[in-house]
C-alpha cells in the first residue's frame, strides 16, 4: 500500500536517531582538534632529510646531487650544491646541500623524491598539522627545518626505516669490504714486491752458498 | 490559568495605558498594532533561530553524526553565529541581473511571510487581528510569495536560479490547490472563515477525544493532506526541488549572498511556522489544551507546544524521504492529493448531515480509506517497485 515505504523509513530514521544518543560506536565521527584518528604507516605528507648521529646539519645524508630536484613534477625543491667535500657516512667525500628548500605550498605529497634518491637521504613524514601564519616565509621549509633524525624515520616508518637500514648497512659492508680488499690487495702486492725483491736478491747470496 | 494565560495580553494593555499619558489618543491604535508586529517579529524570528540549530543536530543524529557542536553549550549557540556571519558577509550582485528586482525579491517573501501571523490566533485572545475573511486573508496573501520566488529567480540572470524560479512556481500553483481544499472542509463545518471561530468550534470533548477536527474522518484526512502541501508550499524536502542543491546549485536564491540569503531562509522557516500554525488553527484545535485537566498550563504555550511538534515531524519527515522527480511532483498532487481532497469535501459534508455515532464513523472512514488505498494503487500501478539492480555500477 502507498505510504507503507514512508512509515518503515521514518522509523528507520528514529532508530537512527535515538540510537546515536545511546550507543557511542554509532558515532563515527573523530572530534578532530582534541582527538584524532590514528595514522596508517604508509601515511605521507610532507619530505624530510635524514640525518645521522647528532648533529642535524653535519650529520645529513644528502649530498647534493639535485635528482630529486630534477624529478620533483611541481618542481617545489631547490637545491645549491656545497663548493667543498665532506665525509659522507661510508667515510667517502662528498659534496652536501648548501641550500636545501621545499616550497610547502607546491608540494603535492608524491613522494617522486624520496623514490630516486640513491642515498636514503630524502623520506616522507607524517606530520600534517602545517599550517603557518605566514604565507610567504613560513611555508619555504629550509635544510634546517628539514632535518630529522634517523630514529624519527624508524619511529613514523619502522618496516621502511628497516630496508633503508639494511641498505645503507650493506652499503658500508661494501665499502668496507672494498677498503679491506684494497688492503688486502696491496698487502698482497707489497708481500709479492718484497718476495720479487727477496728473490731477485736471494739468488745472489745463494751461489755464494754454493760456492 | 487566567492571569498567566493573559499575561502577554495584559502586558500589551498596560504597556498602552503608559503610553496613553505620553502620546496622543489618535496614535493608539497605531502604537498597538506596532506592539502586536513587534512581538510577532521577535517571537517567531526567536524560533526561526531555534528551528535551524533543532533542524542541523536532529538531521546530524538521524545521520549518526553530532551536528553543530562548537559555538556555546551543546552548540545551542550556532545560530548567532551563523547570523553574524550572514550579516559581515559580501553582498554580491550579479552585473547582469536586474538590481531593483534583485533587491527587492527577499523583502518582497519576507514581507507576506509575517504578514500572514496577523490573522493567526496564537493563543486565547492573542490575535494581531480579530478579521472575519482572516483564512481567505492567510492564503490571498501567503499566495505572494510565489511572485518573490519567480522575481528572485527571473532577476538573477541565471539558468538556475530561473529554473528553480520556474519549478518553484510550478509546484507552489499545484500544491496551492490540495492545500486549500484541504482547509474548505474546515470552513464548511464551522462555517467561518475567521480562525479564531474555528478555534472556538473545536472547544470541548467529543468523548474520551477532544473535539479537535483531527480526531475525525474527514479531519484527519485534511490534516494530512494539509501537512503534505504545508511541506511542498515551503520547498522542504522531499519536494524541495526548487532549491534542490545537488541539481540546481539552490535554486531560485542561487545568486544570492550574505543578509539577503539569510532573509531567504528566514521566509522560507517563517512561511513553513505560519502555515504549521495554520494547520494547528484548523484542525489541532488551535491553542487549547487536549483535556481541561491541562488547562492550567497557559493557552500560547500550547500553541508553540504544537507548533514544536509540527517542526519535529518537519524535520524527520526531511531527514527521511529523498527528493521526488518534478513528473513524480505533478503526479502526486494532480492525481492523488487533488482527488482525495475533493473526496473529503463530499466526506466532510456526509459528517455533517449524519446524526452523531458509529454509523457515522463507519462511512466517513470508508469514505477516507477507501479513495487513499485506490488512489494509492493507481499512482503505483505500472510502477515497477523494487530494489534497483545496478548493471554497470558495484
Amino acid at each position: 500500500m502507498l505510504g507503507e515505504g514512508i512509515i518503515k523509513g521514518m522509523a528507520e530514521t528514529a532508530r537512527n536517531f535515538l540510537g546515536s544518543y545511546v550507543s557511542a560506536e554509532r558515532l563515527t565521527t573523530v572530534q578532530y582538534p582534541e582527538e584524532r584518528a590514528p595514522q596508517i604507516e604508509n601515511a605521507r605528507q610532507f619530505p624530510f632529510l635524514v640525518f645521522d648521529g647528532q648533529d642535524p646539519i653535519q650529520g645529513l645524508r644528502c649530498v647534493g646531487c639535485q635528482i630529486c630536484e630534477k624529478e620533483c613534477p611541481p618542481k617545489c625543491i631547490y637545491i645549491v650544491k656545497s663548493k667543498d667535500k665532506r665525509a659522507d657516512y661510508k667515510g667517502q667525500l662528498q659534496l652536501y646541500p648548501a641550500t636545501f628548500d621545499i616550497d610547502l605550498s607546491v608540494c603535492m605529497s608524491c613522494q617522486i623524491c624520496v623514490e630516486v634518491c640513491p642515498f636514503e637521504a630524502i623520506k616522507m613524514d607524517t606530520a600534517y598539522e602545517l599550517s603557518t601564519t605566514d604565507r610567504f616565509g613560513g611555508l619555504l621549509v629550509n635544510k634546517t627545518q628539514l632535518a630529522k633524525s634517523n630514529e624519527h624515520y624508524r619511529k613514523i616508518h619502522p618496516t621502511d626505516a628497516a630496508v633503508s637500514d639494511t641498505v645503507l648497512a650493506a652499503e658500508v659492508a661494501k665499502a668496507q669490504a672494498k677498503v679491506k680488499a684494497e688492503a688486502e690487495t696491496k698487502a698482497k702486492a707489497a708481500a709479492e714486491a718484497k718476495a720479487k725483491v727477496a728473490a731477485s736478491a736471494g739468488p745472489q747470496p745463494a751461489p755464494a752458498l754454493t760456492v | 490559568m487566567s492571569e498567566f494565560d493573559q499575561i502577554f495580553v495584559t502586558l500589551k494593555h498596560w504597556l498602552l495605558g503608559q503610553l496613553a499619558n505620553v502620546v496622543p489618543g489618535a496614535l493608539l491604535p497605531v502604537l498597538s498594532a506596532l506592539l502586536s508586529i513587534a512581538a510577532i517579529i521577535m517571537v517567531f524570528a526567536t524560533l526561526f533561530a531555534i528551528m535551524t540549530i533543532l533542524e542541523r543536530k536532529g538531521l546530524g543524529r538521524i545521520q549518526n553524526r553530532f551536528g553543530p557542536n562548537r559555538v556555546g553549550p551543546f552548540g545551542f549557540l550556532q545560530p548567532a553565529a551563523d547570523g553574524i556571519k550572514a550579516l559581515i558577509k559580501e553582498d554580491l550582485v550579479p552585473r547582469a541581473a536586474d538590481k531593483v528586482v534583485h533587491l527587492l525579491a527577499p523583502v518582497m517573501l519576507v514581507v507576506p511571510a509575517l504578514l500572514v501571523y496577523a490573522v493567526l490566533p496564537i493563543g486565547r485572545n492573542m490575535v494581531a487581528i480579530d478579521f472575519d475573511a482572516g483564512l481567505l486573508f492567510f492564503f490571498a496573501v501567503g499566495a505572494a510569495s510565489e511572485l518573490a520566488v519567480f522575481m528572485a529567480g527571473w532577476s538573477s540572470r541565471n539558468k538556475y536560479a530561473l529554473l528553480g524560479a520556474m519549478r518553484a512556481v510550478a509546484q507552489m500553483v499545484s500544491y496551492e490547490i490540495p492545500l486549500i481544499l484541504s482547509t474548505v472542509s474546515v470552513v464548511m463545518i464551522t462555517g467561518t472563515l475567521s480562525p479564531v471561530k474555528m478555534v472556538e468550534a473545536q472547544v470541548g470533548q467529543g468523548g474520551w477525544l477532544p473535539a479537535w477536527f483531527v480526531f475525525t474522518p474527514w479531519g484527519f484526512a485534511g490534516f494530512v493532506l494539509f501537512m503534505i502541501a504545508a511541506n511542498a508550499e515551503a520547498n522542504r524536502s522531499p519536494f524541495d526541488l526548487p532549491e534542490g542543491e545537488s541539481e540546481l546549485v539552490a535554486g531560485y536564491f542561487t545568486e544570492y549572498s550574505g543578509f539577503k540569503f539569510a532573509l531567504f531562509f528566514l521566509a522560507e522557516y517563517l512561511g513553513l511556522f505560519a502555515v504549521s500554525g495554520l494547520g494547528i488553527t484548523l484542525f489541532l484545535g488551535g491553542w487549547q489544551a487536549p483535556f481541561p485537566a491541562l488547562e492550567f498550563i497557559p493557552s500560547w504555550a500550547w500553541f508553540f507546544a504544537k507548533l514544536l511538534g509540527l517542526i519535529v515531524l518537519f524535520i524527520w519527515t526531511r531527514g527521511t524521504l529523498p527528493r521526488l522527480r518534478v513528473d513524480q511532483l505533478m503526479n502526486f498532487a494532480w492525481k492523488f492529493m487533488l482527488p482525495l481532497a475533493l473526496i473529503n469535501l463530499l466526506t466532510a459534508a456526509v459528517w455533517h448531515y449524519m446524526p452523531p455515532g458509529s454509523p457515522r464513523w463507519l462511512v466517513c472512514s470508508g469514505m477516507v480509506v477507501g479513495p487513499y488505498v485506490l488512489l494509492g494503487r493507481g499512482l503505483l500501478a505500472g510502477k515497477h517497485v523494487a530494489k534497483r539492480i545496478y548493471r554497470y555500477a558495484e
